[in-house]
């Protein structure tokens, strides 16, 4: 047992947080940033955070990732960190000549109270900043929200880049969220065959997914150009997925470009992607292709095809706000029942979300928002379940409760394909269910008696 | 790789002189001048190398392969011991990034108390950061206290702690009074002290010292005891040690800190001598226990078949009982067939290839030899986060001047104990054996190990990695996750020595096999080979199909 000393009684905690199911939100910041073309994501504070930060994005998508620091000593605690930072702008202009650095806060630089807006400025008037490259700052302090609110704190500041000319150019923004970079590239994929011009940001296809050349670019291909995030100001609307992901940029577009915006639910799974796919149509003005309802009844097919062995089966869920309240919601629609959900991330909406979508169930779900892998934990000992769906952390849970596990979240350090086959939409619907099936399936072929033992399933 | 490449490689001339000016020529001025003083061409000539400059802040700006003071404390030293709870107090993302993600493995024991599972933080949020962390740490302690009773807790302080004052150190003393009947201790490791990981080594060094060590006197049986320290178990080194030592009756009553419990860190000074690992990490400890208990030190590396034997010579040699030397040479000569088996095997493939290696602050040393076991040339080398005695050797620590940065890191006042100590061996014994060329408390650094025209690098950092990379062509280069993959697009295998990827033991003797089969298997890949699609190789349409 790898967990043994988790007891099964419940005991309440309120100072002691025991295997997190959130991070902070500087990494959320960096990878938004990377999603960027010709971007440079940042970190100002001490080196450890950038390190650390650098190396979990690494671990997950098995993929060089390049980022700064203003590396504070002692002294920049004391005295705060603007001689680091314009130290570093100047460096990094030389050196690495990225079009753009976006450059995030840490408990450090917060703490002491950097303003970067007004270090920017500084830059500015002293010419550290070439002509024709930018800078965009976000303030992500660790002691408030998680890494997704570190991820939407950056999307916004991007959105700051948008610049309105009076005349609209037929584009639909579209912010994908903290989402796989085959996510973004299948959004991508979906758009193209409706025939809707949109630009989307962040956009990590390209660039966390690259192929292996001989060839070494700090700055992939891939990535939202600056040029196509200024015009973000002129489209004729924002569909935004994920409340906590995407919104605020969203909505930040709409105050201060008057671009309209609609914020839908991450799509994952049948229901959240024709919510998706039917808003899209409507606002692009377009009828959707022939080949798009295809893959939903596919999608469909599979679900009728082996709904025995998805009845009614109990799930414990934890991972990302929006990820997680359209998985539930999945769920409901395969006719699981999601019986365990947590989220680290902060916010009482998210409970109330997922009661609703789970109302109709003869039972009342165990969720928590900022709650902690150890309390998931100790709900499945007291209610067992017959899958986990999470981040790689639960393989231990896992293991030690011999319960089928999909891997599905972030961050995942011990398997592969989350980069390049996506999850959301009908395909990634698909995918997902032949996942859930697969272990479930895997674990009757090793359960069943000899006599029961099946060919055919 | 193709056979042209191959051939082509290998005819790859560089001048040291020449790869310095180009690694530096793209840096503002004042980088230039500071980096130009960390990267220092080898003149192999004793005692006239000239000066490296380390343990120096990195600049900011210039992507560094550097962690902080808390990666070096808690994540380095206190990680990988299994039945104290690591309680960090600070936000919650420096407590996840620390969770199980360095590979040292533990073997819970019959007790099977083992919270490396487990990450714990206080989870601090802004209104903590605004009123102070103090209750809500004092909160955490408790409730870890009451779920799980163990024997120890320690709490580690990161960044913003520090700088809204949170009185640590008393919350603790106060929490171990109270409890009676568990150690609870403090570290002030907050990432911005230092310049590196190593002064979260020394910061953990000091406190485990003055709050663990000496905890228990009970005398523990075995008749050669001793402690191990600097060896971290990554990928199970430490069990193979530990297997090897078993075989020659030598006792390791605690490991500093791979596969480790409290108790073994409480009887330390019950050992009989020192055995040193990685020098940078763990020489304050070494020196503190000789002092104050006086237990001598040495340095040791099983890293290499050879200089696992050499090593164990030496513990041989201090105990200068025949038994043991027997017993020595005996396991020597029932390990080594195995070991050159493997090596005869990948000799043919590995030979007259070259290594490149930038890590921490004793692997880009050890694993030299492993290297030049299989006929590989280290042809530039560097620490990440080392001191100049790891360099050059120990020689030059009384000229190493004491900047802003080390002044800040505690230097603990130690004095022999005045019931306890002990010297192990006479003053007149140690002249004697001295005398006769062994070596204790001695450390030659990396720098004479490296054949001349080499560059020696600290602080190496990622645009240096690359260009490094495509002027001097390695054939393999060895750093951590960080840097793994920039260097792989480059074509070049990349071998991490922090965390081994997936790989271990390497040290010992079944640790040298696995790590000849795993570079013959990394620079004998395929995969270098299918860089390019046959329509990039030949782009022109020359022939055409028949297709009549
Ligand atoms: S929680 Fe704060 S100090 Fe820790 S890694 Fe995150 S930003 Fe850095
Ligand atoms: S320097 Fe190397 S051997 Fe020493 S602690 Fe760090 S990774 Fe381990």
């Amino acid at each position: 047992m790898l967990l043994r000393h988790t007891p099964k009684e419940i005991s309440e905690r309120s100072a002691l947080m025991i295997n997190p199911a959130k991070t902070c939100q500087p990494i959320g910041a960096m990878y938004a940033a990377l999603g960027i073309h010709g971007c440079l994501p940042h970190s100002h504070g001490s080196q450890g955070c950038c390190a650390y930060h650098r190396s979990t994005l690494t671990r997950h998508y098995k993929e060089p990732i390049s980022a700064a620091t203003s590396s504070f000593t002692e002294g920049a605690s004391v005295f705060g960190g603007q001689a680091n930072m314009l130290q570093a702008i100047e460096n990094i202009f030389s050196v690495y000549e990225p079009d753009i650095i976006a450059v995030h806060t840490t408990c450090l630089s917060e703490t002491i109270g950097d303003d970067l807006k007004q270090i920017r400025k500084k830059a500015l008037t002293e010419g550290k900043i070439p002509k024709g490259k930018y800078m965009i700052s976000a303030s992500t302090p660790s002691y408030v929200g998680s890494h997704v609110t570190g991820f939407s704190t950056m999307v916004k500041s991007m959105a700051g880049l948008a610049e309105s000319t009076g005349k609209k150019n037929g584009k639909v923004n579209i912010i994908p969220g903290w989402v796989e970079p085959c996510d973004m590239e299948e959004i991508k994929r979906i758009t193209k065959m409706l025939g809707v011009s949109t630009i989307l940001f962040p956009d990590t296809s390209g660039v966390l997914n690259g192929p292996l050349s001989g060839e070494y670019k700090m700055f992939p291909d891939g990535g939202t150009t600056i040029e196509e995030l200024k015009a973000t100001g002129d489209a004729i609307g924002t569909l935004a997925l994920g409340e906590w992901c995407s919104a605020v940029a969203a909505r930040e577009l709409d105050t201060q470009n008057k671009v309209p915006c609609k914020v839908l639910d991450m799509p994952f799974g049948l229901k959240a992607t024709d919510r998706f796919i039917d808003a899209l149509r409507i606002v692009g003005g377009v009828t959707v292709a022939d080949e798009l309802s295809m893959e939903r009844g596919q999608l469909v097919d599979m679900i009728s095809d082996m709904h025995q062995y998805l009845y009614h089966k109990k799930v414990a869920l934890v991972g990302d706000p929006d990820q997680v309240i359209s998985m539930t919601e999945f769920l409901v629609t395969l006719d699981m029942w999601p019986t365990h959900i947590v989220t680290g991330t902060p916010g009482k909406a998210f409970e109330k979300r997922i009661r609703e979508i789970t109302e109709d169930l003869p039972y009342e779900v165990n969720v928590k928002a900022a709650g902690d892998m150890f309390l998931l934990h100790q709900w499945i000992k007291n209610d067992p379940v017959d899958l986990i769906i999470g981040n790689t952390y639960c393989k231990y849970i896992a293991r030690d409760e011999d319960i089928p596990f999909v891997r599905w979240g972030f961050p995942i350090l011990d398997r592969q394909g989350h980069q390049y086959f996506p999850t959301v939409a009908y395909k990634g619907a698909l995918r997902l269910l032949e996942k859930i099936l697969g272990v479930l399936l895997d674990r009757r072929d090793r359960d069943d008696s000899e006599q029961q033992f099946e060919l055919v399933m | 790789m193709s056979t042209i490449l191959k051939k082509k490689r290998k005819m790859v001339q560089w001048d040291p002189a020449d790869v310095k000016a180009q690694l530096l020529a793209k840096y503002p001025p004042k980088v230039a001048r500071k980096r130009a003083k960390q990267i220092m061409i080898n003149e192999a000539l004793e005692n006239e190398t000239p000066e490296i400059s380390a343990n120096v802040r990195t600049t900011p700006g210039i992507i560094t392969m550097r962690g902080c003071t808390y990666a070096g404390c808690k994540g380095v030293i206190m990680g990988p011991t299994r039945d104290i709870i690591n309680l960090v107090h600070g936000p919650i993302g420096c407590s996840f990034y620390a969770w199980l993600t360095r590979r040292n493995q533990t073997d819970a024991g019959p007790d099977g108390e083992n919270y490396m599972p487990y990450a714990f933080s206080t989870d601090m949020q802004d209104s903590d950061i605004i009123f102070g962390g103090e209750k809500k740490l004092e909160k955490a302690i408790q409730e870890a206290y009451d779920l799980f009773h163990p024997k120890s807790i320690a709490v580690f302080a990161t960044c913003p702690v520090g700088l809204i004052g949170d009185d640590i150190h008393t919350v603790t003393k106060r929490m171990k009074e109270k409890f009676g009947d568990c150690n609870v201790y403090a570290f002030s490791c907050e990432g911005y002290k230092g310049v590196s990981q190593s002064a979260g080594h020394h910061i953990a060094n000091n406190q485990v010292f003055r709050h663990i060590v000496g905890e228990n006197d009970e005398v523990k049986p075995g008749k050669y005891k001793i402690n191990l320290l600097g060896e971290y178990n990554i990928g199970g080194d430490g069990f193979e040690i530990d297997r090897v030592f078993k075989k020659c009756g030598i006792t390791n009553i605690a490991t500093f800190s791979g596969n480790s419990t409290y108790d073994q860190f409480a009887s330390a000074h019950t050992a009989d001598l020192n055995t040193v690992m990685c020098h940078r990490s763990i020489n304050y400890v070494a020196d503190m226990l000789e002092t104050k208990y006086g237990i001598p030190w040495i340095k040791v590396n099983f890293i290499s078949a050879k200089a696992t034997s050499r090593s164990l010579r030496k513990i041989a040699e201090y105990f200068g009982d025949q038994e043991l030397i027997d017993r020595v040479e005996a396991v020597i000569k029932e390990e080594m067939p195995a070991v050159e088996a493997a090596r005869q095997d990948v000799l043919p493939r590995t030979e007259g290839k070259t290594a490149m290696m930038f890590v921490g602050g004793s692997r880009a040393h050890h694993y030299q030899e492993l290297f030049s076991e299989m006929g590989m040339k280290t042809i530039s080398a560097g620490y990440e986060f080392a001191h100049r005695d790891d360099y050059e050797g120990r020689q030059v620590l009384p000229n190493l001047t004491v900047d802003a940065d080390s002044r800040n890191i505690e230097e603990i006042e130690v004095e022999a104990d005045p019931t306890r100590y002990n010297p192990r061996k006479s003053p007149e014994e140690l002249q004697a054996m001295e005398a006769a060329g062994y070596k204790f408390k001695d450390y030659d650094g990396l720098i004479p190990d490296m054949g001349k025209g080499t560059l020696v690098i600290d602080d190496l950092n990622q645009y240096e990695a690359e260009k490094l990379v495509e002027l001097m062509k390695p054939d393999i280069f060895c750093a951590g996750i960080k840097e793994k993959y920039s260097i792989q697009k480059l074509g070049i295998p990349m071998k991490q020595l922090h965390s081994y990827d997936s790989g271990g033991p390497y040290a010992g003797f079944k640790g040298a096999v696995n790590f000849y089969k795993e570079i013959d298997r990394l620079v004998n890949s395929k995969v270098w080979s299918y860089m390019k699609a046959p329509w990039q190789e030949n782009p022109q349409l020359s022939a055409t199909y028949g297709w009549e």
